[in-house]
């Protein structure tokens, strides 16, 4: 991966001075190739990591298998992407292994995933069958610890 | 009444300590580091060591092989895995290959391997080529060893490289061993190939010994392959390469190290090894198989980010009005302080003093340091971008 867009991905919030400063570029330069990465879709968005244990309203995530019927012509792409499309799925991937789309559901509550999953996403033609797994705790979302721990202190000064 | 004469029982155990050990002077080193305990709450830039915690993978190896029970003695030259993997490490590393049943010994750290090829190579009296400003130990180790240390001075023009013809101005009827150290500690400075081969020419010419400590190979910020120079010809048969894992798997506490050398060497150091040391520690050499197989990829990763800490630093360095050479290689920058017309002791207590940012002297490392001071970037960016902030403000307050 180009050394700007990995560090972008650690850290959105650096300002093109100071990823200049670390990889040898201009601020200019900097801002070109994200101007570039924005307009051709290679960066989605930017956003921020949130423990919602930490937040007021918490609200429920869900992990979503669902068995599909391709389609001649489209395969999964077309269902892929109705499904995606709705706002409670926060994540929609196509996978190997004994079913095909894992979705993550995010709603305020245990009643509000049960309706997204019996009103919406079962009855789509083309939907098989689901199995809808609760989160329960995180531990480590998009390489962010829950609990953070504190490596050892090293001395101050050492040869 | 408090008397201020030393108490003469401290006096007299004082006078049982060997005339060598008394001679050594006090570390350099050492004596900041009391400077900075009693400063408070500081930003060191004064570490020798990486700041990520060893990958978990490699500290998850070690916490299994304490499940399994594996707490015995292993073999004195370290166990045969790893020294399978250590040959194979080094094989596709550096371009020279070595027998893991008898050219290497795995010992702990690097430091122990130079001292056991100092004790088993020299004579008293015989002498050893190094360049300075290098790290704190060689000197004091050829000297316990018996030996005597000869310094070349790399020089700021140079970038801190060495240069062939410097050394061979050293070379003297008792020279017995070339010692290198590329990338450098404390300036980061790599070798240039054509230079390397110069030395190895010298080496062989003067029929020398060559000690390559390559402790910080792997951490390299060009496209350029590094070179050792134990795969030149003709030089693996004169070559002690030392190597360990402190650096490039972030695994300074585990203490280990090893040494590849013709086999009557290693058998050379092996006998002092298995008497001082018997053996390093199991757990440290089963973590270190793991780092060897399956521990590229988090080693990238440290290595890209210590490249863009040394970019911000040099950057912020140069803007501040301190000239710093773009290092090569470790995690060291070392900018010339010259311009504050401070030493680079004055350099390093006020900074402490005034903003609360530790650098160590570049004395600490040799003469050839004065004017110069380590800034290590093993650190966390946000932390040494202030750090870099206060040092600028410092350098401004301070210069005429």
């Amino acid at each position: 991966m180009d050394a700007l867009l990995e560090l972008l991905t650690k850290d959105s919030r650096l300002t093109a001075e100071a990823l200049a400063a670390r990889l040898n570029l201009t601020p200019a330069e900097v801002q070109t190739k994200i101007a570039a990465w924005e307009a051709d879709g290679t960066i989605l968005g930017y956003q921020a990591v949130v423990d919602p244990e930490k937040t007021p309203q918490g609200g429920v995530t869900a992990l979503i298998e669902v068995r599909l019927t391709p389609e001649r012509g489209g395969g999964f792409d077309r269902l892929a992407e109705r499904v995606a499309k709705f706002d409670q799925v926060a994540t929609c991937w196509l996978m190997s292994g004994g079913y095909d789309l894992a979705v993550v559901v995010q709603a305020a509550s245990l009643q509000e995933v049960a309706r997204f999953v019996t009103e919406k996403l079962s009855t789509l033609g083309g939907v098989l069958s689901t199995v809808t797994h609760f989160q329960l705790k995180i531990y480590k979302q998009n390489g962010f610890l829950s609990v953070p721990t504190p490596d050892g202190a090293r001395l101050p000064i050492t040869p | 009444m408090m008397s201020l004469d030393p108490d003469p029982s401290t006096l007299r155990v004082k006078s049982k300590i060997s005339d060598r050990i008394q001679a050594i002077p006090r570390s350099g080193i050492r004596e900041f580091f009391e400077l900075v305990l009693n400063a408070g709450d500081v930003i060191s830039l004064g570490v020798g060591e990486p700041d990520f915690a060893t990958p978990w993978h490699i500290r998850e190896a070690a916490i299994y092989s304490l499940e399994k029970g594996q707490t015995s003695y292993t073999s004195n030259l370290g166990l045969l895995d790893l020294r399978k993997s250590i040959a194979k490490y080094v094989a596709q590393k550096f371009h020279v290959s070595y027998d893991a049943t008898k050219e290497i010994i795995v010992t702990v750290g690097v430091s122990e391997a130079l001292d056991l090829a100092f004790r088993a190579l020299l004579n008293p009296g015989e002498e050893v080529i190094y360049h300075e400003p290098c790290y704190v130990s060689y000197s004091p180790t050829i000297y316990m060893a018996y030996g005597v240390p000869v310094v070349v001075e790399t020089r700021a023009e140079d970038n801190f490289a060495l240069r062939a013809a410097a050394v061979e101005k050293a070379i003297t009827p008792k020279s017995k061993v070339i010692m290198l150290n590329f990338p450098t500690n404390p300036t980061g400075a790599v070798m240039d190939p054509a230079e390397l081969q110069g030395i190895a020419d010298l080496a062989i010419k003067h029929d020398l010994i060559v000690i390559t400590d390559e402790i910080y190979s792997e951490l390299l910020y060009s496209e350029r392959e590094h070179p050792s120079i134990a795969a030149l010809p003709g030089m693996k048969e004169r070559t002690i390469l030392m190597h360990g894992f402190s650096k490039a798997f972030a695994m300074t506490g585990f203490r280990l190290g090893y040494a590849c050398a013709p086999p009557e060497l290693t058998e050379a150091m092996m006998k002092i090894h298995q008497y001082s040391m018997l053996c390093a520690p199991i757990t440290a050499q089963v973590a270190a198989v793991e780092a060897l197989e399956h521990g590229a990829a988090p080693m990238e990763e440290m290595r890209k980010a210590y490249w863009r800490r040394r970019n911000l630093v040099v950057h912020k360095l140069n803007a501040a009005g301190l000239p710093t050479f773009q290092p090569g290689g470790a995690f060291y920058a070392f900018p010339d302080i010259r311009s504050t017309q401070m030493t680079s002791r004055e350099f390093a207590t006020r900074l402490l003093e005034e903003e609360k940012v530790a650098v160590v002297p570049g004395t600490a490392f040799g003469k050839a340091g004065e004017g110069f001071v380590r800034a290590c970037y093993a650190t966390d960016e946000n932390q040494l971008a202030i750090a870099l902030d206060r040092i600028a403000a410092f350098a401004q307050r301070h210069r005429s």
